[in-house]
């Protein structure tokens, strides 16, 4: 009998579960070979919990035979490593928890797990969700499966990368300024970030506590949705997990979008914006147009203050929450300090990389008595005019599409590419953080044979229709379901 | 010259919950170190803060305790320091937002008077841990069972210009808290920790001179120790010409002097900013006239009602109503006695002397308010002598539970039947000529004095049980018509 092949879709996977046509341990035993094979060169994996994911798909089997059904039961998965994993090490892809072994899950891991899902490992990313290339990881980048010359995007590019190689179906990603969206766009898969509250942070690693949001990485919308189902929910453990009911995601998939409102912002398609890439996305907002949904031209003239509010607003939450990692309780610790002094002063400096010192100094700066009504105040009233402008733009529209992200992928290590450079990779996604706002990245075509991500933004909690949009995308469309050729890539 | 002192003080109070402002974790005090702690305490990566609305609760009925205004919408900020005790980097706190706003309290002063102390506002925040210097040799050990517990910090404006109003505030503050039963106000655990803001500047002028802090004193004595030596300190300083740096300092009660601390213009900016792991707290109206029908009679409400109704003077109405238990108990005995009059005196008096004699609070009395209120029921009857009474408290005190019981093995019973008296008074009349006859001799004002013997005589012979008042009176009948 032959094996499910790498790139199927969790959906094929539960049916050939169901159909006992392979096994868990099967899934698992090939994810992890392949996760051997290609991982030396991707880096998208940093932790594999090899015993772990096999006795969790053995009693997944049982469960199984003994008559369970779950559309998740079974299926092999990876975790941003950015949730906390009990018995897990889990780093967050920096020196200060190389070796943090969390004594509890975090909400999602619990729920994918209770769901049945098996988790293999943990997933490589930027040192503790800062960066949008990958780069930033102490454990070194993660490489394209599409240039291996190339980053897979950030924060979540080990997830990115890992779900566009076929390591496993199904990836977690967190995005607090596009980190799902421009490495899903990066790496030619489907991410979706929930609307702020859907899902709950509890034992995600804080970045920034008032936009960071937790979501699914994957092939298809259809497999989102699935994964959504088990991972959305009121949390008690987290105060700012919205108590609403979580519809069934899948339910509405095969909606007609005939008639539906798609505004396309001005601002989405201006300098910033790589020639390519417009070109890829408005054919693919033609193709929407061509299902029936109806185009209409809007504007979110805020669209550019979006990466200097992001910039403050998150330094400055990261500045507190990084303030834990001091050395004393957990995480490195310099060597030998001689006076308390010392032992915070070097065991940070020691610990974070470049990326997390610099934000924690910008925040620490923006909070300052001195600046605080000049940035962070000020940030804060021009967030509030962007979600209205958001929420306004939503009542003449049911979704706003455009670009995921202005390029395809850079090269690695492009020295040429400025800081603030860096930071423009969120300019088109940004926006949804800041209002508190769904939207989803899918596949939508190529330039010079790399990925183009087409971007939906809905309002908040109106995930249900922006994965029937990118579902209905995607029956239309086959950019989602083209793969990298990894023939040769063993090192 | 004459200084004047000007205060203002910030108290930390600890809240009475069970489980931590954040997390589940107990907040019982003297547990080992670290086993009251769960990885929110410890802040662990991805723990999340979940708010304990009972303190919530607690705070709302302090607000309503000292007549001020409740924040409809008030909101949790981060503090951010970095302190080995403070698990987080940051205190959450409430900086922006407060929930307890602007009152006025109502101080009962020494003389009966009432001292307003305006409050400006009182905010819940968590507690650190604790940095434990002796457990391990060499190395500086973290407790963090205190981590989390909530605290209540309650600010006034500077009002307080002597030692007496402070403490009398500190006193009417511990009352209160403990009859809300928000806190056990216990000063020696920490559970109330008082901070000073004192200045001087001369009497008459209007501008407040450069303070200092005085921190976490732990007892009333050595607040009131504090304050005056730091006065005296400031007043050399200031009488030297030189002038007072802003700065935070410590009460050394064995060398009776104050420390510089740290310095405020090296201090922390704390870099405040809201929350963003907690919603807002919102409080509707219906919430606070929910919490304000079940709250029980405030301290000055007593007060007032102890002066008008039960007649108590304003003095013993202050004292009673110090404290709950106190209070409760006076009201019991009240009841059991039916003379508040007679109660206050003995909760007052012997009562809180032997209280003070064994170091014991009143819930440790081993008096019960009903057995007081039957002894003073039998003072009233007439059946017992202040005397005698005492004797029976005596009983009582140790372990005797039923009056009458007492008054009968002791044999105590006060001898009123005219007839048992009149032959103890006929023999002793017989049996004393000399002095019978002296006292029919000398004029009225002499007679007062002699007659005490008669009295001590017949005393004697009824073995303590004569009821003065007949005997007096029949001694007096007897002696002045031969």
């Amino acid at each position: 009998m032959a094996g499910p092949e790498p790139f199927e879709t969790i959906s094929s996977l539960a049916r050939q579960l169901d159909d006992r046509r392979v096994s868990s341990r099967e899934l698992v035993e090939d994810s992890i070979a392949r996760i051997e094979r290609l991982n030396p060169v991707l880096n998208a994996v940093i932790s594999l919990d090899k015993l772990g994911a096999i006795a969790a798909a053995d009693q997944a089997d049982k469960a199984r035979a003994h008559g369970a059904v779950s559309p998740l039961l079974g299926v092999p998965m990876l975790h941003k490593d950015i949730f906390c994993t009990r018995g897990v090490r889990t780093s967050c892809a920096s020196k200060m928890l190389e070796d943090f072994v969390p004594p509890y899950d975090a909400t999602v891991v619990r729920k994918l797990h209770d769901a049945g899902m098996i988790s293999l490992g943990k997933c490589n990313m930027d040192e503790f969700a800062m960066g949008s290339s990958n780069e930033t990881s102490f454990f070194g980048a993660v490489k394209n499966p599409w240039d291996v010359n190339r980053v897979p995007g950030g924060s979540s590019g080990g997830s990115a990368a890992a779900v566009a190689a076929g390591l496993a179906s199904l990836a977690t990603g967190t995005d607090t300024g596009g980190s799902i969206r421009q490495p899903a766009a990066l790496c030619g898969i489907t991410g979706l970030k929930p609307s702020y509250g859907r899902v709950s942070r509890y034992g995600m690693i804080a970045f920034a506590s008032s936009m960071d949001q937790a979501g699914p990485m994957a092939r298809t919308a259809e497999d989102c949705a699935l994964v959504l189902n088990a991972m959305a929910g009121h949390d008690p453990l987290d105060s700012t997990c919205a108590d609403i009911a979580v519809p069934d995601y899948s339910a509405g998939l095969e909606q007609s979008i005939q008639g539906l409102r798609i505004g396309i912002p001005k601002e989405f398609f201006s300098s910033h914006l790589k020639n390519g890439v417009a070109a890829r996305v408005n054919a693919a907002i033609k193709e929407l147009e061509s299902a029936g949904a109806v185009i209409v031209d809007i504007s979110l003239p805020s669209t550019d203050l979006g990466i200097s509010t992001y910039y403050v607003i998150a330094p400055a939450e990261a500045s507190a929450n990084l303030s834990r990692y001091d050395g004393v309780r957990y995480g490195y610790r310099c060597d030998s300090p001689s006076d308390l002094q010392d032992l915070y002063l070097r065991s940070r400096t020691e610990g974070f990389g470049e990326e997390v010192k610099r934000r924690i100094l910008i925040g620490t700066f923006t909070l300052s008595a001195a600046s605080y009504d000049q940035y962070f105040m000020k940030a804060q009233q021009v967030r509030r005019l962007i979600a209205e402008e958001y929420q306004s733009v939503l009542k003449d529209v049911d979704v706003i599409a455009g670009p995921s992200a202005p390029n395809t992928a850079f090269v690695l290590n492009d020295n040429s590419k400025s800081i603030t450079d860096m930071y423009m990779e969120d300019v088109f996604t940004i926006g949804a953080n800041l209002a508190g706002l769904p939207a989803i990245s899918v596949p939508a075509g190529f330039v010079d044979g790399l990925p183009v991500g087409m971007q939906l933004i809905g309002p908040r909690f109106s995930e249900a229709q922006l994965l029937n949009i990118a579902h209905q995308f995607q029956r239309r469309t086959d950019w989602h379901s083209l793969t990298p050729n990894l023939e040769g890539l063993t090192r | 010259m004459k200084w004047e002192k000007v205060m203002g003080l910030e108290v930390h109070l600890q809240l009475s919950t069970h489980s931590k402002i954040f997390s589940s974790s107990a907040t019982a005090f003297g547990a080992d170190a670290n086993t009251q702690t769960n990885p929110l305490d410890m802040a662990l990566p991805g723990t999340l803060p979940v708010l304990n609305h009972a303190a919530v609760s607690q705070a709302i009925v302090f607000g309503l305790g000292v007549g001020a205004e409740i924040g409809k919408v008030s909101r949790f900020d981060r503090k951010n320091y970095f302190y080995p005790d403070l698990p987080k980097g940051y205190q959450i706190s409430q900086f922006f937002e407060p929930i307890v706003r602007e009152g006025v309290f109502e101080v009962p002063l020494e003389d009966g008077s009432i001292f307003p102390v305006r409050i400006v506002r009182a905010h819940l925040e968590e507690d650190a841990g604790k940095s434990v210097h002796d457990a391990i040799p060499g190395h500086t050990g973290i407790d963090l069972n205190r981590a989390g517990t909530p605290l209540l910090e309650v600010v006034t404006e500077p009002d307080f210009r002597t030692a007496e109003q402070v403490i009398a505030y500190l006193k009417a503050l511990h009352a209160l808290v403990t009859y809300l039963g928000i806190s056990d106000g216990n000063m020696s655990q920490g559970s109330m920790r008082c901070d000073v803001n004192l200045s001087l500047r001369l009497e008459g002028e209007t501008e407040y001179g450069t303070r200092t802090e005085l921190k976490n004193i732990n007892s009333f004595r050595f607040i009131e120790r504090a304050i005056h030596v730091e006065a005296e300190r400031q007043q050399d300083i200031l009488e030297s010409g030189q002038s007072i740096v802003q700065e935070t300092r410590l009460f050394d009660p064995e060398n009776d002097e104050t420390r510089s601390m740290r310095s405020k213009e090296v201090a922390n900016d704390y870099r405040y900013f809201p929350d963003p792991d907690l919603l807002p707290i919102i409080i509707d109206e219906e919430t606070i006239e929910q919490i304000r029908g079940a709250l029980p009679e405030l301290p000055a409400v007593k007060r007032g009602r102890y002066a008008t109704e039960l007649g108590l003077s304003q003095y013993d109405a202050n004292l009673l109503t110090q404290d709950r238990a106190t209070a409760e108990f006076f009201e019991a005995c009240c009841t059991a006695s039916n003379n508040p009059k007679a109660a206050a005196n003995w909760v007052l008096g012997d009562l809180s002397a032997a209280l003070n004699k064994e170091g014991l609070a009143i819930d440790g009395c081993k008096v019960t308010p009903e057995g007081l209120g039957s002894l003073i029921r039998r003072i009233d009857d007439g059946t017992l002598s202040s005397k005698m009474a005492k004797t029976v408290f005596e009983g009582l005190w140790a372990g005797g539970c039923d009056v009458d019981r007492i008054i009968e093995d002791k044999g105590l019973k006060q001898v009123s039947d005219t007839g048992a008296l009149e032959t103890i008074v006929d023999e002793l009349i017989a049996n004393n000529p000399a002095q019978v006859d002296q006292y029919r001799a000398i004029d009225e004002g002499k007679q007062k004095k002699l007659i005490g013997f008669f009295v001590g005589q017949a005393m004697k012979a009824s073995k303590g049980q004569a009821n003065p008042q007949i005997l007096n009176q029949l001694l007096k009948q007897k002696l002045g018509s031969p």
